[in-house]
């Protein structure tokens, strides 16, 4: 039988306020324990919550980000239940009326775009965290993390395969840092998802029963996981067995989900209205302003660098995965000269020996040592032949380290890498290779077109590489049909 | 000069005939007498009330100090009071001393008032009687086998008893104005966001309302100046101009039009309260008053409207409390679970446990809509009913509770028999509206009667002019229990 897989995703995203959702306590990650909680994170009697202003602009940018209706008037409601790093016994969220509602985001599949439906964005707070290491049989209890503000973005069931969904979630991932709502950083938990998976026969209308992955906080994980439960899922109905909706958990030791609380273990949570928080309030002049303030999104800089630049699709995807790259771009691409040659060109580099570089020094765009000015000199050196692309990767390698200032026309000069492009000094180069080459030039002769490539070896080797490989080229093609 | 009213010791202090050391002392001293009859205090701080006074002596010396400078008062145990202990009457916080002071605690700080201990409460401010506390119940200073309402049960008893002059209180269904009504003296439910939540331990967040106790209106006024104003910290604190709750206190009544819904005079109502309240009417008349009939069709479901609406969000307030962080924590127990469930049991008292277990049903999955959906709706029709009845009238007077103070242990079996005595106070928490309690009379045994006035939104001035007419014309605010006289 034929299957259909439907995913649908919750992220949780952390808004990158300075101060909690509904104290005024520091968010900085990594605090000693404790040390960033105040009254009211640590719900001491008689404290009450107001909301920061800036996590819901933040919720605002995303809703409108996305296409989203923002709410004028959402609710803020209790989630009630125990647990020890949750010093309310309740969590504030938003249950019935969220903040953002509807909106969608188009993610790139190897089959094409696709349209991603959202649900929902709603805010509220993180819970603290549980130590269960170093106490000697008792757990300790972090409240630091306890009140953070976040934003869960939840999807309609529209990815269809764990690549969609891994291709949903750097999507998202991508805009929430590129409108600046949310550092992105997962190892810190600033950005984590939950992912509902069902299968059911391909044809079917019906949903299937869907599992609830939680925490993944990796895209190899998600990929992973999503995997692994749908192919769990399909072995089980085709066993002649059900799936049980159930809460699993992914162990990326051994590669696989496991059953957290089935269904029947589900809370009652009784949802209702916080009495503390009046119904959050924003109006028009406030969308407004948000509004004002948004950047160039992602999608529409993609499709203006393919009308602006005459840059390939895949290159302008590449170029708009943050909002530093893409600005990097442009700086070189303008640097070198507007024209398509060279965009094309900047293009290719950022994404080759850049992207290269970057990867080697383990560094983001952000902390890139390169000017783009530099760079786009450096390229300029390429178009006007004054090197060659390959001698270019010498010069680029000096520039990272920072050699002469990292000025390409410095590095060139002291190092003697100006393109050979004297036509007599080539033909003589090309002479001197033919004469000591002889049996090469009659394997040639005799038909064999790879010897002649060999010839070009030896005359860019004669000169260490800075012959103009055009001229000497077009040079040896002369002499050898001569 | 202990047992003067707080405008008469104010002006005492001021005018140099006493210091509020001298004062402070008395009122320690009174205190140590009287208080183990009565049990209105849970915690006494005599050497934070003498640095107070002291304190408050030099700006009387240096004249820079106000209406409430040095003046002695108590705050209900419900108040955080920083570096003190704040128990809510309950074993879950009997040795919990409080890390700040509540907005309304600071404010009257600031002003220069004495605090000379905190007042016992019903458990969580959960009561009708005073008789949840986990310290034991207040007494009625009118009959000491009586109850002297609740939940503010101790604040009103104190000032009743001449033990302080001034005291705060709290009501979420009542809990200012049924103790006021018992024992005798005045107690104001300001309009729900005038006096700030911040530090005030939440029974039901949506009703809990922090106002003052004094022996009269005007005393009440001055209270109220110092506790309201808008608080950045709690969001549902309202931001409009400070107000002057004295300004109205000498303005004739000709022209007022009291309205008087059928509701509230209706079976129900002990003789002898509606007599009381009859005469009181009588005197309103005389100065100038006239009355209008009124209807408040939906007074009824105010008391089932409350007890949904009250414990559901109480269930929840009291989630915290669970001997992880502070207070109450089992000594022994197996797992997590076990630690909640025992600490909690051992931690919260009966009436407590009813109304979290009342509050967990109402808001589970299944009948959210048939209690609490549906009582949030009654709660507009209720607060509707107030709406067009002060089209018609500037204020609703009635009886503030059926009957007279009962006798401790009368009605602690019978929890619906206890609730039912909050008929006429639940609907004004319901409708976020200002209500005042003052004495009008007594009954043959000789318990207080209380008279209620209810006004729209922001209309305090208002109540407490009417109220300060009306002691004007009257002396039962001046009557004191004999044995405190």
């Amino acid at each position: 039988m034929k299957w259909e897989v439907v995913i649908g995703i919750e992220t949780h995203a952390q808004l990158s306020t300075a101060s909690k959702i509904f104290s005024g306590a520091s968010t900085a990650f990594g605090a000693a324990p404790n040390t960033q909680a105040a009254a009211v994170d640590i719900a001491l009697p008689g404290v009450l919550p107001v909301a920061n202003r800036g996590a819901v602009e933040r919720a605002i940018r995303f809703g409108l980000a996305v296409g989203a209706t923002i709410n004028r008037r959402s609710v803020f409601a209790r989630k009630n239940y125990f647990y020890p790093d949750l010093p309310k016994g309740y969590q504030i969220s938003q249950y019935e009326i969220p903040v953002v509602q509807g909106g969608a985001l188009v993610i790139a599949t190897p089959r094409g775009e696709k349209t991603i439906r959202l649900t929902r964005a709603h805010l509220e707070e993180d819970a603290g965290k549980s130590l269960h290491e170093d106490f000697h049989g008792m757990s300790g209890i972090d409240l630091n993390r306890a009140g953070t503000p976040l934003l869960e973005i939840v999807t309609e069931p529209d990815l269809r395969s764990s690549e969609d969904a891994v291709a949903y979630a750097k999507a998202l991932h991508a805009l929430v840092q590129w409108i600046g709502i949310c550092d992105g950083n997962m190892q810190e938990g600033s950005f984590r998802c939950d992912a509902n998976v069902s299968v059911r026969p391909l044809g079917e209308t019906q949903l299937g029963t869907r599992c609830e992955i939680k925490n993944l906080n990796s895209f190899r994980f998600m990929q992973a996981a999503v995997d692994f439960e749908v192919q769990r899922q399909i072995a089980l109905i085709e066993d002649g067995g059900a799936v049980v909706q159930e809460t699993r958990l992914f162990d990326p030791d051994r590669n696989e989900t496991r059953s957290m609380r089935g269904k029947e273990d589900a809370q009652d949570y009784r949802y209702f209205p916080d009495p503390d928080l009046p119904p959050l309030v924003v109006d028009d002049g406030w969308i407004e302003r948000v509004r004002a303030t948004l950047p160039e999104l992602p999608r529409a800089m993609q499709q203006r660098f393919v009308t602006q630049y005459a840059l390939p699709e895949a290159d302008a995807l590449a170029l708009t995965a943050s909002r530093g790259l893409a600005a990097y771009f442009e700086d070189v691409a303008r640097g070198v000269n507007g024209d398509a040659a060279g965009a094309k060109l900047a293009a290719n580099w950022i994404q080759g020996e850049l992207a290269a570089a970057l990867n080697r020094a383990e560094i983001g765009i952000e902390r890139v040592p390169l000017p783009a000015a530099k760079l786009a000199a450096l390229l300029t050196r390429i178009q006007d032949q004054t090197i060659s692309g390959k001698i270019a990767k010498e010069v680029f390698d000096a520039a990272w380290a920072g050699e002469h200032g990292s000025d390409a026309d410095a590095i060139i000069a002291a190092r003697g890498l100006r393109q050979i492009s004297d036509e007599g000094a080539i033909e003589r180069i090309v002479d001197e290779v033919l004469a000591a080459n002889a049996a090469t030039v009659a394997e040639f002769r005799a038909g064999k077109e790879k010897a002649f490539n060999a010839l070009v070896g030896q005359a860019m080797k004669a000169t260490k590489g800075k012959a103009n490989p055009t001229q000497v080229n077009a040079i040896l093609r002369r002499r050898l049909e001569r | 000069m202990l047992t003067a009213t707080l405008a008469e010791t104010s002006a005492a202090l001021h005018a140099g005939r006493i210091s509020s050391v001298e004062l402070t002392r008395g009122v320690l001293d009174r205190i140590a007498e009287h208080d183990p009859a009565l049990n209105a205090f849970v915690t006494v701080d005599e050497e934070g009330a003498l640095a107070a006074a002291r304190a408050a002596d030099a700006a009387l010396a240096q004249r820079t100090a106000g209406a409430l400078t040095g003046v002695p008062i108590a705050h209900k145990d419900v108040l955080m009071t920083a570096g003190l202990r704040t128990t809510c009457g309950s074993r879950m916080l009997a040795r919990f001393t409080a890390p700040y002071d509540a907005h309304v605690v600071a404010g009257l700080k600031a002003a220069g008032t004495v605090l000379v201990g905190k007042t016992n409460m019903d458990e969580f401010a959960m009561g009708s009687s005073n008789e949840t506390s986990w310290f034991g119940p207040a007494r009625n200073p009118w009959q000491r086998d009586h109850v002297p309402g609740g939940s503010s049960g101790g604040s009103a008893a104190a000032v009743a008893a001449r033990l302080v002059p001034g005291a705060t209180g709290t009501d979420t269904g009542g809990s200012i104005r049924q103790p006021a009504a018992f024992t005798g003296v005045c107690g104001v439910k300001p309009t729900y966001g005038i006096c700030s939540r911040y530090g005030l331990v939440a029974y039901a967040s949506s009703l809990d309302q922090a106002g003052p106790f004094a022996r009269t209106a005007e005393d009440c006024a001055l209270l109220l100046n110092a506790m309201a104003g808008h608080d950045p910290r709690d969001s549902t604190s309202i931001e409009r101009p400070v107000e002057d709750y004295t300004r109205d206190l000498a303005r004739p009544l000709a022209g007022l039009r009291i309205g008087l819904p059928a509701e509230y005079f209706g079976a129900g109502v002990e003789a002898e309260v509606g007599a009381a309240i009859e005469a009181a009417l009588a005197v309103l008349r005389r100065l100038g008053a006239t009355t209008v009939d009124v209807a408040l069709p939906n007074a009824r479901l105010a008391v089932p409207v409350y007890y949904v609406l009250a414990p559901a969000e109480a269930s929840s307030n009291l989630s915290r409390f669970d001997g992880v962080r502070y207070g109450h924590r089992a000594e022994r127990y197996a797992d997590l679970a076990d630690m909640y469930r025992k600490t909690r049991s051992e931690g919260f008292g009966d009436e407590v446990k009813r109304r979290i277990l009342i509050g967990t049903y109402v808001l589970s999955h299944g009948y959210y809509d048939a209690y609490y959906l549906k009582a949030q709706r009654a709660r507009r029709l209720i607060a509707e009913d107030f709406r067009r009845a002060y089209a018609a009238c500037d204020l609703i007077v009635g009886p503030t509770a059926p009957t007279a103070a009962f006798r401790i242990g009368a009605k602690s079996d019978d929890p619906v028999e206890m609730y039912l005595g909050d008929i006429f106070t639940v609907a004004a928490n319901l409708a976020g509206a200002p209500a005042m309690s003052i004495p009008c009379g007594f009954t043959g045994a000789g318990l207080p009667i209380g008279l209620q006035l209810q006004g729209d939104y922001f209309s305090e001035a208002r109540l407490l002019n009417v109220a300060h007419q009306f002691q004007q014309a009257t002396d039962w605010h001046l009557r004191a229990p004999a044995p405190f006289a």
